[in-house]
Protein backbone atom coordinates (compact mmCIF):
# COMPACT_ATOMS: atom_id res chain seq x y z
CA UNK A 1 0.00 0.00 0.00
CA UNK A 2 2.74 2.42 1.00
CA UNK A 3 4.31 1.98 -2.05
CA UNK A 4 1.38 3.24 -4.37
CA UNK A 5 0.17 6.04 -1.79
CA UNK A 6 3.27 6.97 0.46
CA UNK A 7 0.96 6.29 3.46
CA UNK A 8 1.82 3.84 5.84
CA UNK A 9 -1.03 1.36 7.08
CA UNK A 10 -2.47 1.86 10.52
CA UNK A 11 -0.87 -1.07 11.39
CA UNK A 12 2.80 -0.30 10.64
CA UNK A 13 2.26 3.10 11.93
CA UNK A 14 1.45 1.36 15.57
CA UNK A 15 4.38 -0.82 15.45
CA UNK A 16 6.43 1.86 15.72
CA UNK A 17 4.61 3.02 18.97
CA UNK A 18 5.54 1.91 22.58
CA UNK A 19 2.94 1.36 25.05
CA UNK A 20 1.24 4.31 26.17
CA UNK A 21 2.38 3.94 30.01
CA UNK A 22 6.07 4.75 28.03
CA UNK A 23 4.63 7.54 26.57
CA UNK A 24 4.71 9.94 29.67
CA UNK A 25 8.14 10.21 28.71
CA UNK A 26 9.22 11.94 25.40
CA UNK A 27 9.96 9.34 22.87
CA UNK A 28 11.27 9.05 19.02
CA UNK A 29 8.92 7.13 16.58
CA UNK A 30 10.88 6.19 13.64
CA UNK A 31 8.97 5.62 10.30
CA UNK A 32 11.37 4.14 7.96
CA UNK A 33 9.72 1.29 6.75
CA UNK A 34 11.90 0.51 3.80
CA UNK A 35 15.54 -0.66 3.38
CA UNK A 36 17.24 2.55 2.41
CA UNK A 37 21.34 2.70 2.86
CA UNK A 38 21.49 5.41 6.06
CA UNK A 39 22.59 5.88 9.46
CA UNK A 40 22.46 9.42 10.80
CA UNK A 41 19.63 8.63 13.10
CA UNK A 42 21.43 6.01 14.88
CA UNK A 43 25.60 8.14 14.38
CA UNK A 44 23.91 11.25 16.16
CA UNK A 45 21.93 9.75 19.03
CA UNK A 46 23.78 10.68 22.24
CA UNK A 47 22.14 7.89 23.97
CA UNK A 48 23.23 4.99 22.40
CA UNK A 49 19.18 4.54 21.75
CA UNK A 50 18.69 4.09 18.01
CA UNK A 51 20.76 1.20 16.18
CA UNK A 52 21.16 0.36 12.40
CA UNK A 53 24.19 -2.25 11.81
CA UNK A 54 27.48 -1.84 10.19
CA UNK A 55 25.31 -2.69 7.36
CA UNK A 56 23.32 0.33 6.88
CA UNK A 57 20.75 -0.69 4.73
CA UNK A 58 18.91 -2.40 7.42
CA UNK A 59 16.31 -0.33 9.19
CA UNK A 60 17.19 1.44 12.53
CA UNK A 61 15.74 -0.04 15.40
CA UNK A 62 14.98 1.88 18.98
CA UNK A 63 15.33 1.36 22.76
CA UNK A 64 12.82 3.41 24.13
CA UNK A 65 14.75 2.93 27.39
CA UNK A 66 17.25 4.77 26.56
CA UNK A 67 15.52 7.27 24.14
CA UNK A 68 14.72 10.65 26.47
CA UNK A 69 12.93 12.27 23.30
CA UNK A 70 15.72 14.69 22.80
CA UNK A 71 15.28 15.15 19.24
CA UNK A 72 18.30 15.25 17.78
CA UNK A 73 17.88 12.72 15.29
CA UNK A 74 14.82 14.03 14.20
CA UNK A 75 16.34 17.10 12.49
CA UNK A 76 19.73 14.46 11.70
CA UNK A 77 16.83 11.93 9.47
CA UNK A 78 17.74 12.90 5.75
CA UNK A 79 14.06 11.34 5.02
CA UNK A 80 12.34 13.48 8.20
CA UNK A 81 10.74 10.24 9.28
CA UNK A 82 11.31 10.87 12.89
CA UNK A 83 9.27 12.37 15.01
CA UNK A 84 9.14 12.37 18.87
CA UNK A 85 5.75 11.89 20.96
CA UNK A 86 4.71 12.60 24.58
CA UNK A 87 1.26 12.09 26.20
CA UNK A 88 0.42 14.05 29.35
CA UNK A 89 -2.66 15.57 30.75
CA UNK A 90 -5.02 14.33 27.98
CA UNK A 91 -2.45 16.16 25.49
CA UNK A 92 0.26 14.99 22.66
CA UNK A 93 3.08 17.08 22.83
CA UNK A 94 4.71 16.23 18.91
CA UNK A 95 8.60 17.15 17.69
CA UNK A 96 8.66 17.76 13.83
CA UNK A 97 10.93 18.46 11.61
CA UNK A 98 10.08 21.61 9.30
CA UNK A 99 12.26 23.21 6.92
CA UNK A 100 10.03 25.55 5.34
CA UNK A 101 10.00 29.39 5.82
CA UNK A 102 8.34 31.42 7.34
CA UNK A 103 8.90 29.35 10.69
CA UNK A 104 5.56 29.08 12.91
CA UNK A 105 5.65 31.54 16.11
CA UNK A 106 5.34 30.47 19.84
CA UNK A 107 0.99 30.59 20.84
CA UNK A 108 0.27 29.98 16.83
CA UNK A 109 -2.30 27.71 16.10
CA UNK A 110 -1.64 25.35 13.47
CA UNK A 111 -3.92 22.84 11.09
CA UNK A 112 -2.30 19.79 12.55
CA UNK A 113 -1.86 17.08 9.36
CA UNK A 114 -2.31 13.06 8.95
CA UNK A 115 0.14 10.99 6.57
CA UNK A 116 -2.13 11.38 3.87
CA UNK A 117 -2.24 15.02 4.30
CA UNK A 118 -5.62 15.63 5.45
CA UNK A 119 -6.43 18.18 8.71
CA UNK A 120 -6.60 16.53 11.70
CA UNK A 121 -7.12 19.42 14.51
CA UNK A 122 -5.81 22.65 15.40
CA UNK A 123 -2.59 22.32 17.57
CA UNK A 124 -0.77 25.24 19.17
CA UNK A 125 3.10 25.71 18.95
CA UNK A 126 4.82 25.70 22.13
CA UNK A 127 8.33 26.16 21.01
CA UNK A 128 10.38 26.55 17.65
CA UNK A 129 13.97 25.02 18.05
CA UNK A 130 16.78 26.70 15.72
CA UNK A 131 20.30 26.27 15.94
CA UNK A 132 23.09 26.10 13.76
CA UNK A 133 24.15 22.56 14.79
CA UNK A 134 20.06 21.71 13.36
CA UNK A 135 21.58 22.85 10.06
CA UNK A 136 18.55 24.38 8.76
CA UNK A 137 16.04 22.05 10.15
CA UNK A 138 13.59 23.79 12.91
CA UNK A 139 12.73 21.50 15.17
CA UNK A 140 8.49 22.59 16.12
CA UNK A 141 6.85 21.47 19.22
CA UNK A 142 2.88 21.18 19.03
CA UNK A 143 0.84 20.22 21.15
CA UNK A 144 -2.87 18.78 20.53
CA UNK A 145 -5.33 16.35 22.11
CA UNK A 146 -4.03 13.18 22.68
CA UNK A 147 -6.98 11.49 20.90
CA UNK A 148 -5.02 12.27 17.70
CA UNK A 149 -1.33 10.85 19.47
CA UNK A 150 -1.35 8.03 16.13
CA UNK A 151 -2.29 10.06 13.04
CA UNK A 152 -1.05 13.42 13.62
CA UNK A 153 2.35 13.39 11.54
CA UNK A 154 2.86 17.29 10.60
CA UNK A 155 1.69 20.85 10.61
CA UNK A 156 -0.04 22.66 7.59
CA UNK A 157 2.71 24.99 5.62
CA UNK A 158 1.45 28.58 5.63
CA UNK A 159 4.27 30.56 3.40
CA UNK A 160 1.79 33.89 3.95
CA UNK A 161 4.07 37.55 3.13
CA UNK A 162 7.56 37.46 3.88
CA UNK A 163 7.30 39.71 6.76
CA UNK A 164 8.75 39.00 9.80
CA UNK B 1 50.52 22.68 -26.00
CA UNK B 2 50.02 22.74 -22.03
CA UNK B 3 51.19 19.36 -20.53
CA UNK B 4 49.08 18.55 -17.59
CA UNK B 5 49.37 15.39 -14.93
CA UNK B 6 45.84 14.58 -14.55
CA UNK B 7 42.86 16.01 -16.43
CA UNK B 8 39.59 15.10 -13.95
CA UNK B 9 36.92 16.14 -16.70
CA UNK B 10 33.71 17.31 -14.45
CA UNK B 11 33.86 18.72 -11.17
CA UNK B 12 31.02 17.47 -9.14
CA UNK B 13 30.86 14.75 -6.83
CA UNK B 14 33.02 12.47 -8.31
CA UNK B 15 35.25 14.67 -9.92
CA UNK B 16 36.43 16.97 -7.04
CA UNK B 17 36.48 13.39 -4.72
CA UNK B 18 39.29 12.15 -7.51
CA UNK B 19 41.21 15.18 -7.53
CA UNK B 20 40.93 15.49 -3.47
CA UNK B 21 42.66 12.05 -3.08
CA UNK B 22 45.47 12.51 -6.18
CA UNK B 23 46.51 16.21 -4.64
CA UNK B 24 46.84 14.16 -1.47
CA UNK B 25 49.28 11.47 -3.03
CA UNK B 26 51.29 14.40 -4.57
CA UNK B 27 50.24 14.38 -7.94
CA UNK B 28 49.17 17.67 -10.39
CA UNK B 29 45.62 17.90 -11.19
CA UNK B 30 43.88 20.13 -13.68
CA UNK B 31 39.58 20.36 -13.29
CA UNK B 32 38.10 21.03 -16.35
CA UNK B 33 34.39 21.91 -16.03
CA UNK B 34 32.09 23.84 -18.49
CA UNK B 35 30.04 25.34 -15.60
CA UNK B 36 31.14 28.87 -13.87
CA UNK B 37 30.39 27.11 -10.57
CA UNK B 38 31.97 23.97 -8.72
CA UNK B 39 30.12 21.23 -7.74
CA UNK B 40 28.49 19.81 -10.51
CA UNK B 41 24.90 19.01 -9.59
CA UNK B 42 25.82 19.63 -5.53
CA UNK B 43 25.13 23.23 -6.45
CA UNK B 44 21.65 22.84 -6.56
CA UNK B 45 20.95 19.85 -4.04
CA UNK B 46 19.20 22.01 -0.75
CA UNK B 47 18.67 18.41 1.26
CA UNK B 48 20.14 16.32 3.55
CA UNK B 49 21.58 13.00 1.76
CA UNK B 50 21.34 9.49 2.67
CA UNK B 51 23.98 7.14 3.57
CA UNK B 52 26.81 6.28 5.93
CA UNK B 53 27.24 9.75 8.24
CA UNK B 54 30.77 8.58 7.71
CA UNK B 55 30.42 9.61 3.98
CA UNK B 56 28.73 13.37 4.95
CA UNK B 57 25.18 11.65 5.36
CA UNK B 58 22.62 13.78 7.16
CA UNK B 59 24.50 16.97 5.37
CA UNK B 60 22.65 18.97 2.59
CA UNK B 61 24.82 18.98 -0.50
CA UNK B 62 25.58 22.25 -1.20
CA UNK B 63 27.27 22.32 2.60
CA UNK B 64 29.28 19.23 0.71
CA UNK B 65 30.05 20.87 -1.91
CA UNK B 66 31.96 23.50 0.39
CA UNK B 67 33.71 20.95 2.39
CA UNK B 68 34.58 18.86 -0.68
CA UNK B 69 36.06 21.75 -2.22
CA UNK B 70 37.82 23.94 0.84
CA UNK B 71 39.90 20.88 0.94
CA UNK B 72 41.21 21.51 -1.98
CA UNK B 73 40.67 24.89 -3.40
CA UNK B 74 44.04 26.71 -2.58
CA UNK B 75 46.19 23.59 -3.42
CA UNK B 76 49.23 24.63 -5.27
CA UNK B 77 49.05 22.22 -7.64
CA UNK B 78 45.55 22.41 -8.30
CA UNK B 79 44.66 24.02 -11.37
CA UNK B 80 40.70 24.82 -12.31
CA UNK B 81 39.61 25.59 -15.42
CA UNK B 82 35.70 26.79 -14.96
CA UNK B 83 33.76 28.01 -17.77
CA UNK B 84 35.62 25.44 -20.02
CA UNK B 85 34.09 23.11 -22.11
CA UNK B 86 35.88 19.93 -23.16
CA UNK B 87 35.18 19.11 -27.18
CA UNK B 88 36.86 16.19 -27.70
CA UNK B 89 38.93 13.69 -26.22
CA UNK B 90 41.82 12.65 -29.15
CA UNK B 91 44.49 9.39 -29.17
CA UNK B 92 47.49 10.73 -26.65
CA UNK B 93 45.61 11.82 -24.47
CA UNK B 94 45.11 15.67 -26.10
CA UNK B 95 42.28 17.34 -24.88
CA UNK B 96 40.54 20.15 -26.91
CA UNK B 97 39.09 22.60 -24.67
CA UNK B 98 36.86 26.13 -25.48
CA UNK B 99 36.71 28.59 -22.26
CA UNK B 100 34.23 31.40 -23.82
CA UNK B 101 35.38 31.93 -27.19
CA UNK B 102 38.61 30.61 -26.77
CA UNK B 103 39.69 27.00 -27.79
CA UNK B 104 42.83 25.63 -26.81
CA UNK B 105 44.29 22.39 -26.14
CA UNK B 106 45.98 20.04 -23.01
CA UNK B 107 47.83 16.98 -22.91
CA UNK B 108 47.57 14.60 -20.15
CA UNK B 109 49.13 11.73 -18.62
CA UNK B 110 46.30 10.50 -17.62
CA UNK B 111 42.53 11.40 -17.62
CA UNK B 112 39.82 10.66 -15.36
CA UNK B 113 36.21 11.40 -17.08
CA UNK B 114 33.45 12.34 -14.74
CA UNK B 115 31.07 13.75 -16.83
CA UNK B 116 27.92 13.19 -15.08
CA UNK B 117 24.29 12.58 -16.97
CA UNK B 118 21.75 14.16 -18.92
CA UNK B 119 18.16 14.13 -18.22
CA UNK B 120 15.93 11.79 -20.29
CA UNK B 121 12.64 13.56 -21.75
CA UNK B 122 8.96 12.42 -22.49
CA UNK B 123 7.59 12.18 -25.84
CA UNK B 124 3.77 13.92 -25.60
CA UNK B 125 1.68 16.32 -27.26
CA UNK B 126 3.20 19.67 -26.96
CA UNK B 127 6.24 18.51 -24.73
CA UNK B 128 7.98 21.38 -26.21
CA UNK B 129 5.61 24.64 -24.70
CA UNK B 130 7.32 26.79 -22.68
CA UNK B 131 6.50 25.53 -19.26
CA UNK B 132 7.70 21.96 -19.55
CA UNK B 133 10.62 21.67 -17.83
CA UNK B 134 13.35 18.45 -16.66
CA UNK B 135 13.49 18.99 -12.84
CA UNK B 136 17.15 19.55 -12.96
CA UNK B 137 16.42 22.44 -14.97
CA UNK B 138 13.71 23.49 -12.28
CA UNK B 139 16.45 22.62 -9.36
CA UNK B 140 18.99 24.78 -11.26
CA UNK B 141 16.55 27.60 -11.67
CA UNK B 142 15.19 27.99 -8.07
CA UNK B 143 18.37 26.63 -6.16
CA UNK B 144 21.18 28.36 -7.98
CA UNK B 145 19.66 31.50 -9.64
CA UNK B 146 16.88 32.10 -7.04
CA UNK B 147 14.27 32.11 -9.83
CA UNK B 148 10.66 31.05 -9.43
CA UNK B 149 10.20 28.38 -12.45
CA UNK B 150 6.09 28.29 -11.78
CA UNK B 151 3.57 28.78 -9.64
CA UNK B 152 1.33 25.42 -9.87
CA UNK B 153 3.61 22.13 -11.20
CA UNK B 154 2.72 19.03 -12.50
CA UNK B 155 5.61 16.69 -11.29
CA UNK B 156 6.19 13.38 -13.80
CA UNK B 157 7.92 10.76 -11.79
CA UNK B 158 8.42 9.15 -8.78
CA UNK B 159 12.44 8.66 -8.79
CA UNK B 160 14.44 9.81 -5.65
CA UNK B 161 14.50 12.98 -8.11
CA UNK B 162 11.35 13.82 -8.64
CA UNK B 163 9.96 13.49 -4.85
CA UNK B 164 12.71 15.67 -4.05
CA UNK B 165 12.30 18.24 -6.25
CA UNK B 166 8.38 17.86 -5.46
CA UNK B 167 9.69 19.18 -1.81
CA UNK B 168 11.81 21.53 -2.75
CA UNK B 169 9.11 23.41 -5.15
CA UNK B 170 6.90 23.30 -2.03
CA UNK B 171 9.88 25.09 -0.48
CA UNK B 172 9.92 27.96 -2.41
CA UNK B 173 6.48 28.17 -2.04
CA UNK B 174 5.35 26.66 -5.36
CA UNK B 175 2.04 24.71 -5.27
CA UNK B 176 2.40 21.23 -6.68
CA UNK B 177 -0.66 19.69 -6.37
CA UNK B 178 0.24 16.29 -7.98
CA UNK B 179 3.18 13.97 -9.22
CA UNK B 180 2.34 11.29 -11.45
CA UNK B 181 4.00 7.98 -12.12
CA UNK B 182 4.15 5.63 -15.09
CA UNK B 183 4.99 2.18 -12.97
CA UNK B 184 2.71 0.13 -10.49
CA UNK B 185 4.70 1.97 -7.32
CA UNK B 186 6.84 4.22 -6.20
CA UNK B 187 10.38 4.35 -7.82
CA UNK B 188 12.08 6.36 -5.15
CA UNK B 189 13.05 6.70 -1.12
CA UNK B 190 9.35 5.79 0.44
CA UNK B 191 10.28 8.84 3.28
CA UNK B 192 10.54 11.19 0.20
CA UNK B 193 7.38 10.12 -0.81
CA UNK B 194 5.72 10.24 2.47
CA UNK B 195 7.52 13.49 3.35
CA UNK B 196 5.07 15.22 -0.07
CA UNK B 197 2.25 13.13 0.85
CA UNK B 198 1.71 14.79 4.31
CA UNK B 199 1.85 17.72 2.98
CA UNK B 200 -1.43 17.01 0.58
CA UNK B 201 0.88 16.32 -3.06
CA UNK B 202 -1.54 13.35 -4.75
CA UNK B 203 0.51 10.48 -6.19
CA UNK B 204 -0.80 8.64 -8.45
CA UNK B 205 0.66 5.41 -9.95
CA UNK B 206 0.05 4.03 -13.35
CA UNK B 207 -0.67 7.85 -14.53
CA UNK B 208 1.16 9.50 -16.96
CA UNK B 209 1.02 12.80 -19.20
CA UNK B 210 -1.09 12.67 -22.31
CA UNK B 211 -0.72 16.24 -23.27
CA UNK B 212 0.29 19.47 -22.66
CA UNK B 213 -2.73 22.32 -23.33
CA UNK B 214 -1.80 25.86 -23.45
CA UNK B 215 -1.06 27.71 -27.10
CA UNK B 216 2.24 30.30 -25.99
CA UNK B 217 2.94 28.38 -22.94
CA UNK B 218 2.25 25.32 -20.61
CA UNK B 219 -2.32 26.44 -19.35
CA UNK B 220 -2.30 22.54 -18.31
CA UNK B 221 -1.86 19.09 -18.33
CA UNK B 222 -3.81 16.25 -19.50
CA UNK B 223 -2.87 13.07 -17.72
CA UNK B 224 -4.18 9.64 -18.59
CA UNK B 225 -4.34 6.31 -16.35
CA UNK B 226 -1.93 3.32 -18.08
CA UNK B 227 -2.48 0.17 -18.65
CA UNK B 228 -0.22 -2.69 -18.12
CA UNK B 229 1.38 -2.32 -21.35
CA UNK B 230 2.03 1.07 -20.63
CA UNK B 231 -0.10 2.77 -23.07
CA UNK B 232 -3.10 5.34 -22.13
CA UNK B 233 -6.46 4.14 -21.86
CA UNK B 234 -9.19 6.38 -23.64
CA UNK B 235 -11.41 8.05 -21.50
CA UNK B 236 -9.43 8.54 -18.22
CA UNK B 237 -8.16 12.00 -19.10
CA UNK B 238 -7.96 14.32 -16.53
CA UNK B 239 -6.98 18.11 -16.75
CA UNK B 240 -5.36 19.22 -14.23
CA UNK B 241 -4.56 23.16 -14.69
CA UNK B 242 -1.30 24.00 -13.80
CA UNK B 243 1.51 26.40 -15.71
CA UNK B 244 4.58 24.32 -15.63
CA UNK B 245 5.04 20.28 -16.41
CA UNK B 246 7.84 19.06 -14.61
CA UNK B 247 9.83 16.14 -16.06
CA UNK B 248 11.89 13.58 -13.59
CA UNK B 249 11.91 10.67 -16.03
CA UNK B 250 15.40 9.21 -15.78
CA UNK B 251 19.20 9.92 -16.67
CA UNK B 252 21.50 9.10 -19.38
CA UNK B 253 25.18 8.82 -18.56
CA UNK B 254 27.26 11.39 -20.67
CA UNK B 255 29.55 8.77 -22.23
CA UNK B 256 30.35 10.92 -25.85
CA UNK B 257 34.01 11.95 -24.57
CA UNK B 258 34.67 8.54 -23.45
CA UNK B 259 33.39 6.87 -26.85
CA UNK B 260 35.03 9.24 -28.80
CA UNK B 261 38.76 8.16 -27.19
CA UNK B 262 37.49 4.75 -28.26
CA UNK B 263 36.80 3.86 -24.53
CA UNK B 264 34.33 0.36 -24.80
CA UNK B 265 30.77 1.46 -23.85
CA UNK B 266 27.80 -0.99 -23.53
CA UNK B 267 24.01 -0.21 -23.65
CA UNK B 268 22.72 -0.82 -20.38
CA UNK B 269 18.89 0.04 -19.50
CA UNK B 270 19.34 -0.25 -15.72
CA UNK B 271 22.25 1.82 -15.46
CA UNK B 272 20.55 4.94 -18.01
CA UNK B 273 22.38 4.26 -21.08
CA UNK B 274 25.44 3.53 -22.45
CA UNK B 275 27.93 3.20 -20.00
CA UNK B 276 31.91 2.29 -20.33
CA UNK B 277 33.28 -1.29 -19.58
CA UNK B 278 35.91 -0.71 -16.23
CA UNK B 279 38.00 -2.86 -14.73
CA UNK B 280 37.99 -3.11 -10.92
CA UNK B 281 39.97 0.12 -10.96
CA UNK B 282 37.30 2.17 -12.46
CA UNK B 283 39.66 2.38 -15.51
CA UNK B 284 38.12 1.90 -19.07
CA UNK B 285 39.49 0.10 -22.14
CA UNK B 286 41.78 3.20 -22.91
CA UNK B 287 44.86 2.48 -20.64
CA UNK B 288 44.93 5.28 -18.74
CA UNK B 289 41.37 7.22 -19.19
CA UNK B 290 39.30 6.46 -15.50
CA UNK B 291 35.37 7.21 -15.18
CA UNK B 292 33.57 7.50 -12.28
CA UNK B 293 30.46 8.85 -11.06
CA UNK B 294 27.18 9.18 -13.33
CA UNK B 295 28.73 8.90 -16.68
CA UNK B 296 29.73 5.15 -15.32
CA UNK B 297 26.08 4.21 -14.71
CA UNK B 298 23.29 6.51 -13.07
CA UNK B 299 23.18 6.20 -9.09
CA UNK B 300 23.59 8.57 -6.42
CA UNK B 301 26.13 11.43 -5.20
CA UNK B 302 27.29 9.58 -2.41
CA UNK B 303 27.81 6.97 -4.39
CA UNK B 304 29.85 9.23 -7.12
CA UNK B 305 32.29 10.80 -4.02
CA UNK B 306 33.32 7.03 -3.38
CA UNK B 307 33.74 6.01 -6.83
CA UNK B 308 35.59 9.07 -7.58
CA UNK B 309 37.67 8.56 -4.57
CA UNK B 310 38.48 4.95 -6.02
CA UNK B 311 39.18 6.38 -9.25
CA UNK B 312 41.89 9.25 -8.13
CA UNK B 313 43.49 6.44 -6.09
CA UNK B 314 44.33 4.36 -9.08
CA UNK B 315 44.90 7.14 -11.16
CA UNK B 316 47.37 8.06 -8.32
CA UNK B 317 49.00 4.15 -7.92
CA UNK B 318 49.46 4.71 -11.71
CA UNK B 319 50.90 7.36 -12.12
CA UNK B 320 53.88 5.85 -9.57
CA UNK B 321 52.43 7.85 -6.08
CA UNK B 322 52.33 6.12 -2.98
CA UNK B 323 49.08 5.71 -0.70
CA UNK B 324 49.49 5.04 2.65
CA UNK B 325 47.23 1.84 3.68
CA UNK B 326 46.65 1.67 -0.03
CA UNK B 327 45.34 -1.65 0.11
CA UNK B 328 43.32 -1.24 3.77
CA UNK B 329 41.96 2.35 1.80
CA UNK B 330 40.95 0.64 -1.34
CA UNK B 331 38.99 -2.36 0.56
CA UNK B 332 37.39 -0.17 2.41
CA UNK B 333 35.82 2.16 -0.46
CA UNK B 334 35.10 -0.61 -2.44
CA UNK B 335 33.11 -1.88 0.73
CA UNK B 336 31.41 1.35 1.67
CA UNK B 337 30.03 1.34 -2.45
CA UNK B 338 28.70 -2.14 -1.99
CA UNK B 339 27.13 -1.17 1.35
CA UNK B 340 25.09 1.59 -0.98
CA UNK B 341 24.69 -0.73 -3.82
CA UNK B 342 23.26 -3.20 -1.65
CA UNK B 343 19.69 -2.09 -0.40
CA UNK B 344 16.10 -3.16 -2.28
CA UNK B 345 16.70 -0.04 -4.12
CA UNK B 346 19.63 -0.65 -5.72
CA UNK B 347 18.92 -3.75 -7.39
CA UNK B 348 18.48 -2.42 -10.64
CA UNK B 349 21.97 -1.27 -10.46
CA UNK B 350 23.44 -4.52 -9.29
CA UNK B 351 21.39 -5.87 -12.29
CA UNK B 352 22.62 -3.50 -14.39
CA UNK B 353 26.27 -4.12 -13.30
CA UNK B 354 25.47 -8.13 -13.34
CA UNK B 355 24.83 -7.12 -17.43
CA UNK B 356 27.93 -5.32 -17.89
CA UNK B 357 29.74 -8.39 -16.31
CA UNK B 358 31.29 -6.45 -13.33
CA UNK B 359 30.73 -6.80 -9.25
CA UNK B 360 28.79 -4.21 -7.37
Amino acid sequence: MIEKTGVPSKEAVLEQFPERIVLVKPKAIIECYKEIPCNPCSTSCPFDAIHVPEDINVRPTIDFDACTGCGICVYHCPGLAITVMQVKDQKVMMKIPYEFTPLPKVGEQRNVLDRSGAVLTQGTITKVQTSPKQEKTALIHVEMDAAHLHDAITIEVTHGSHES
Amino acid sequence: MKQVEVLIIGAGPAGLSAADILLEAGASVAIVDRSDRVGGQLTKQTHMFFGSQAHYASKRGIDILTILFDKIKHHPNLHMFTNTTVAGLYPDKVVACVQESRYFTLQAKAIIVATGASEKSLPFENNDLPGVYAAGAVQTLMNVYGVKPGDKVLMVGSGNIGLIVTYQLMQAGVIVPMLVEAAETISGYLVHASKIKRLGVDLRMRTSVKRALGTKHVEGAQIWQLDEQWQGIPGTEETIPVDTICLAVGLSPLTELLQQIGAEVTYINELGGHVPRLNDRFETTVDGVFACGDVAGIEEASSAMIAGTIAGLEAALKRGYKIENVAERRASLHASLATLRSGPHAAKIRKGHEKLGVKS
